[in-house]
Parts: structure tokens; sequence; C-alpha cells
């Protein structure tokens, strides 16, 4: 081979290899059996960061580990779900033992692959009924398809969050309890500033932190599925409803590219420079953490706490919300199943535990026991979402094989269509079904 | 000498350039062949990372070509982040090179200077430029805005937000930079003088005797910047989520690619489909479509370096 053609060959080949590092490997791991009773130590993985969170977990596993003198935790915070999935993945004895995950979406994901072990055996053990435990929402998004993979710690529940001042000085005396009342109110807090805002009544868009699709659709009744597991977006009246009341507001209060600008000012969902928090937006859609937040922030103005207005003719259901949480498993490569089950048992059903637990990082308590408690100590406020937990009617999205994709391609869909991409709701509605029929069936 | 001890002499021989040969070998083999068989077998395979793989013929290759919504728009901003961006490292690299290398004072200063981004870490260097450029609240539009300028989305707008991009790389060119300077200081004085004195233009200088000296340089500029674009993954996603004002939390939905796909690049891609959809199959068919078009590319530019710029070796 002429040297040319072998250094052309050669360098092709090294650069070719070397966008092709990420590399597939993995391998599924056993369950193990031990003795509950012996000494030993497990790792405990969570997402939690914040001082006051880790110092609430760290509080929670002293109260375990004294009620459990042989069990030692290690504790290790600050896990996302991408870094569980690898760890998951990989087994080893350096991974953990109990795992948890904020993405309740990713329960199907979770269940479905083996990626947390069943828990059924564990409860059948111990006896516990879920039902008389834990609400039914709760519930369903802990599991797939029957797999029971996994047991809520501590729930969030979303609620709508108001300024009162701003309220008093627009002369609203009551927070909106329908959507059409929401747009309204919306409407007369806007206070417009040149080609801006000086305030918002409501970012409507679906980039305004939390005023998501799944979000904004548990103010009306709808189901994601049909009955043969197929995507029912297109069929369901409640989704063609929701965007298209969602981009009518967003017309309304001043256009896409308008709001965008004035978003791109606000300050990140998780600071104090949050717009609820600096008076940019007078309504935010939100989980319970906001009031402690916005509190924490230092807020000048009176905070009001409701739950999300409903569809005009669903007004009967005004008090339901949108619901996720923290779920808990066991990572199935863990040689200490039973250890491990001693401390999802704890953490998750223990009435004292999780009472403790949701006063330390003011989240709704999981159980029913817990959410009567009368040792919750919350401002009065805090009780519309514990009212929102337990409504009958609250919802969570569905769980699904591929986890999230499916909300995220819904989702996709809700970017083009608020700002006018897609001209035709049904049939941009219809090609979204299709995409996440296509997507569930690959993950099958 | 009989055969027999030829032929002892010769295996002896084989056996130690073997030996010599062996850590590049094992290396290779290790980092190199085995992920690319692996790759190949697993885009054929329904595999998730947990449960044993099961054969899936040309599903995944059907799935990512005609059924991923993503992958044709990263396959478009991959293409354009390789064209554009690199052209314009390479353009302001080489040309930042020719200047420091022309000035007689402050060289330092100003090498310092323009070789410092380099040294930022990409996550902080992104966040920086996503604020600086922010539509809203960036001193960036503040003063486009107060000279009459049309003032851009930036990372908020699909239009512009690959030229920023680009600008946030070129802002960090200080590798090539010092790349193209140690070759430029290396062009022979006489070619230089020789070319004075037949009464050539600056231009020409440039063309006719830079140019060809340093164009092994250029060459590897092109390649380099080619392969790191095709893996061009941290910014894009940092500058994607921060401007969305998603940045994780609740486990609420992140729009890939902020602003409508136009950051999506491969790289992201293969990590959303193997390590956040487990679906290690699809995730080997974009990481063999990176590998296809690195090899085009390079195979390209190797065998038109000639003609592109030269033969200056």
């Amino acid at each position: 081979m002429p040297r040319n053609r072998r250094l052309t060959a050669s360098a092709v080949a090294v650069a070719a290899l070397s966008v092709l590092t990420a590399a597939c490997t993995g391998q599924s791991g056993n369950s193990a059996s031990d003795d509950p009773n012996a000494k030993t130590t497990i790792t405990f993985w969570h997402g939690w960061s914040a001082p006051a969170e880790v110092k609430a977990i760290k509080d929670n596993i002293d109260r375990f580990e004294d009620a459990h003198p042989n069990i030692k935790v290690n504790v290790v915070g600050n896990i996302n779900d991408d870094k569980l999935n690898q760890a998951l993945r990989a087994g080893g004895s350096k991974g953990p033992d109990v795992v948890s995950s904020f993405t309740t979406s990713n329960v199907g994901k979770f269940c479905s692959s083996g990626a947390f072990a069943d828990l059924a055996p564990f409860i059948k053990k111990d006896k516990i009924d879920l039902e008389k435990t834990f609400p039914k929402v709760l519930l369903q998004y802990t599991q797939f398809e029957g797999d029971r993979c996994a047991l809520p710690l501590l729930s969030d529940a979303y609620g709508l969050y108001y300024n009162k001042d701003a309220f008093k000085e627009a002369g609203i005396t009551a927070p909106p309890k329908t959507m059409s009342e929401l747009a309204d109110v919306a409407k007369k807090l806007t206070k417009p500033k040149g080609d801006t805002y000086e305030r918002v009544g409501m970012m409507p868009t679906y980039h305004g932190y939390e005023t998501v699709v799944d979000h904004y659709m548990s103010s009306w009744d709808h189901a994601y599925f049909d009955k043969d597991g197929k995507s029912n977006v297109a069929k369901d009246p409640a989704f063609a409803k929701m965007f298209t009341y969602q981009k009518k507001l967003v017309e309304d209060l001043g256009g896409f590219g308008k709001l965008e600008k004035f978003r791109s000012t606000f300050g990140d969902e998780w600071g104090a420079k949050h717009p609820f928090h600096t008076g940019q937006v007078a309504m935010q859609l939100d989980g319970e953490w906001r009031l402690g937040m916005a509190e924490d922030a230092g807020a000048d103005f009176e905070i009001g706490v409701a739950p999300m207005p409903v569809a005009d003719d669903e007004a009967d259901s005004y008090g339901k919300g949108f619901l996720s949480g923290t779920i808990m498993g066991i990572a199935p490569q863990s040689k200490k199943q039973n250890a491990a089950w001693e401390l999802v048992k704890y953490m998750t059903t223990d009435t004292k535990a999780v009472v403790e637990f949701a006063n330390g990082i003011r989240n709704v308590p999981s159980t029913f026991a817990a959410l009567k408690s009368p040792d919750l100590d919350f401002d009065p406020r805090f009780k519309t979402f514990l009212d929102i937990a337990q409504h009958p009617k609250s919802s969570t999205p569905d769980g699904a094989i591929n986890g999230a994709t499916y909300q995220q391609t819904l989702q996709d869909f809700g970017f083009q269509y608020e700002k006018g991409s897609v001209k035709n709701l049904q049939e941009g509605l219809e090609k979204t079904a299709q995409q996440i029929d296509r997507d569930i069936e690959q993950a099958k | 000498m009989s055969s027999n001890t030829l032929r002892s002499k010769r295996r002896r021989s084989a056996l130690r350039t073997a030996a010599f040969l062996s850590p590049w070998l094992i290396g290779f083999s290790v980092f190199f062949a085995y992920p690319l068989v692996s790759t190949v077998y697993f885009s054929f395979m329904k595999y998730d990372g947990f449960n044993a793989p099961v054969w899936n013929g040309l599903g995944n290759w059907s799935y990512v070509f005609s059924d991923y919504p993503m992958f044709w728009p990263s396959l478009r901003n991959t293409l354009w982040l390789v064209l554009v961006m690199v052209a314009c490292r390479v353009l302001f690299g080489l040309g930042v090179g020719l200047l420091i290398t022309k000035i007689k004072t402050g060289t330092g200063v100003f090498r310092t200077l323009f070789y410092l981004p380099y040294l930022a870490p990409p996550v902080a260097a992104t966040l920086a430029f996503v604020f600086l450029l922010n539509p809203g609240t960036g001193p960036v539009n503040t003063i486009l805005g107060d000279l009459g300028l049309p003032t851009p989305g930036w990372f908020n707008d699909a239009t512009w937000s690959k030229p920023a991009l680009t600008a946030l790389a070129v802002w960090g060119i200080g590798d090539l930079m010092v790349i193209f300077m140690a070759a430029l200081l290396d062009v022979p004085k006489e070619q230089y003088e020789a070319a004075e004195l037949d009464g050539t233009s600056s231009w020409q200088r440039f063309r006719f005797v830079t140019l060809p000296n340093i164009s092994p340089i250029v060459l590897f500029a092109v390649v380099t910047g080619v392969i790191q674009a095709m893996q061009y993954y941290t910014q894009p996603l940092v500058a994607g989520k921060v401007a969305s004002g998603v940045i994780g939390g609740s486990g609420q939905q992140f729009e890939p690619g902020y602003p409508d796909k136009s950051t999506l690049t491969l790289p992201q891609l293969v990590y959303n489909l193997g390590f956040q959809r487990f679906d290690y199959g699809a995730a080997c068919v974009v990481a063999l479509v990176l590998f296809a078009l690195a090899m085009v590319f390079t195979a390209f530019l190797m065998r038109r370096r000639g003609g592109l710029i030269g033969t200056g070796d």
C-alpha cells in the first residue's frame, strides 16, 4: 500500500473510531437473600441536595439506625436519574442498595426493565395492605402493569400560588376556580410596560417552569391511553381543549414572542429570583415546595394558595390537582435486599418517619396515617396541598414502558403548537399519537 | 544458514515485533475494536442494559431513520456545526495566530488573552455566554439596542442558536492559535525574502509561501475540528437547558435541543436513547452514523488536502 494511502487509511480509522467510544455494555443483576438481623451496612442514594433537605434525610436515617441497630446506612445525595441508571446497569459492590427518584413518570421503565427489584415478595412477607396505607394515585405511579417495583416516599401536590397584594390592587377578591376565570384574572393582573411587561398575570407558555402539558392536563378529566394501550391524545377531547385554551391564553396575554422575551428575564426556577418571588408573575402553577421557597426568598407580598382551577364543565371537581413525588425502591443487584427493605419500609410506611421527613423538607406526606397526623407541622396554607393530595380526582400521568418519553413527545407538540408552527391541532395530535405508539412499540 | 535456523530466526523476529506492538494492540483491541464490534452487534439487538439482548433485525435502523423525530434535525445540526463552526474556528485561529506573530510589542499579553478562554471549563463558558447573550437582560443585546441595531434572540431563537454556539467556539480558539503560531514561526524566512525580491504582495506571500508551509497543520486543525464537532455535546446541551429555563428539579420535561431542536446534536441522541430511554440498540445506530460520518469527512479531507491547501510536506 503506498505510504499516503496507508496514512489516509490509518487516520480515517483512528478518527472514525474516536467518535465511537460510547460503547454498549452492561449486565443484569440477581437478587440475593440476606439475614436482615445481621450486622450490615447498606447504601442509600437520593436526589436531595439543599442543606435543609440533607439534614432532614440525615435525621430520618438516624432514627432508622436507632430503631435498627444492626443496619448502618451510607447515604449518598444529589443523585439524578441518569446517575442512578448507570449505577443500576453497572451493578457492583459499590452501587446502591436502596434507590430513589423524583421522576415518577420513569417508573414504567424502572419496573418493566427490572432496573428496580420487585417489592411484592417483601410487601407480602410483611403483610402490608397498600390500599389502606397509600392514596390511590400514589400507588398508581409506583407500579407498572402490576409490577410493584417502588413505594411512594412523600408526594408533591400542585396548586395555584397567587400574589394577594396584586389581586387586591386589581380588585380581585378570590382565586379563580375555573379555567375561564383563570384567563380573566390573568388578563386583569397583566401590566404592560413599553413593548414588554412590568408583570404578567401568569406565564402561560410551556416553558413557564411548571406550566407544562401534563400539569395543565390535571385540570381536565383525561386519559393518556385507551383500553388497548394506544395513545388517546387525539381521541380524548380533553387534550384538544387544553391545547386550545393554553394557546388562546398565550395570545390574550400578548403573544408567544412577547411572552418568551419577557420570560428570558426571569431568574431560574430554583433560585431566589424566581419570577413569582420577584413579582414578575402574579400567579404560578407550582408544587407545594414553592411556599417555603418564596418565603425563604423574602417575597415582599402576601402569598395566597389555592387548588389549580378546573375546566369550566368540571367545576364540581374543584380541589383536584396534579400529583407526583419521590419513589423509593431496591437495587436488583443488591446482596442486602432484606436489610434494604427494612429501610424502604421504614421510610415509606412508618408514620412518625413520614411525618418527620415531610416536616423537614416541606413535602406532602404519602400515607393516609401521616396525612392525618396531628404532628404535621405546617403553615396553615399548606393544608390546601394536603387536601389536593387526598382529592379523589387528583391525577398523575399513566406509566409507560418507555417512561416519560410519551409525555416528552406530547410536550414537544405543545411547544410547536403554542408558537404557531402547527396550524391544524387535530392533525397535529393525530401525528403525536402515532409517534407515541411507535415509540412504545420500539421500547417493547 | 539452514532453513530451520532461518525459520526460527524469523519466528523470533515476529514474536519480538508482536511483543513491541502488544501495548498498542491491547489498547486498540480493548478501546477501539471491541467497542466497534459491540456497537455493530447491539445495533441489531433490542437491549436495555438490564436484560439479555434479543435479535431485532433492522428494527433499530428503521426506527432511527424513519420514526425517531430527533434524528434528522440532529444530523442537520451536526453537519452545520462541522461545516460552519470548524471553518470559523480554523479561520479565526489562523487569523489570530498571524496577527500575534506580526505584532512587535505586547505579544505575550495578547497570546495570554487569546489563550485564556480555552482554559475555561465548557459548562462555565457556556453559562457565561447564555447570560451575556440573554435577549432580555444580557449586556450584548443592551448595547446592540442602544446602538439601534437588531437584537437577536441568540440561544432563545432557533435561527441564532447555532451562530451563538459558533461564537462560543470561536471565543475559545486558544488551542488553534498556539498551534498555528508554532507553524507560522517555523516557515523559513528565506522564502519570504525571496518572494519579496520577486515583488509579491502580502496576499501572494500568504497564499504561495505561508499556506503551503503550514498546510499539514491546517489539515490537522480541520480533521481534529471535525471530530470535535461530531462529539459536540456539553455546550449545546447546557445552552439549551439554561436558555429554556429548565435546569432540573421536579422532573418536569426539558425540550431537547431548545429552541425548536436547533441545538440537538447526534451525541445528545446517543445519550438520550441509550442512557435515558434504555434503548441501546437505537443508540448504537446513531453511534454508527457518527462513525460513518467521521470516516467520510476524514477520508475526503485526506484525499483532497493537496487540492484544498497545496502540498507543503
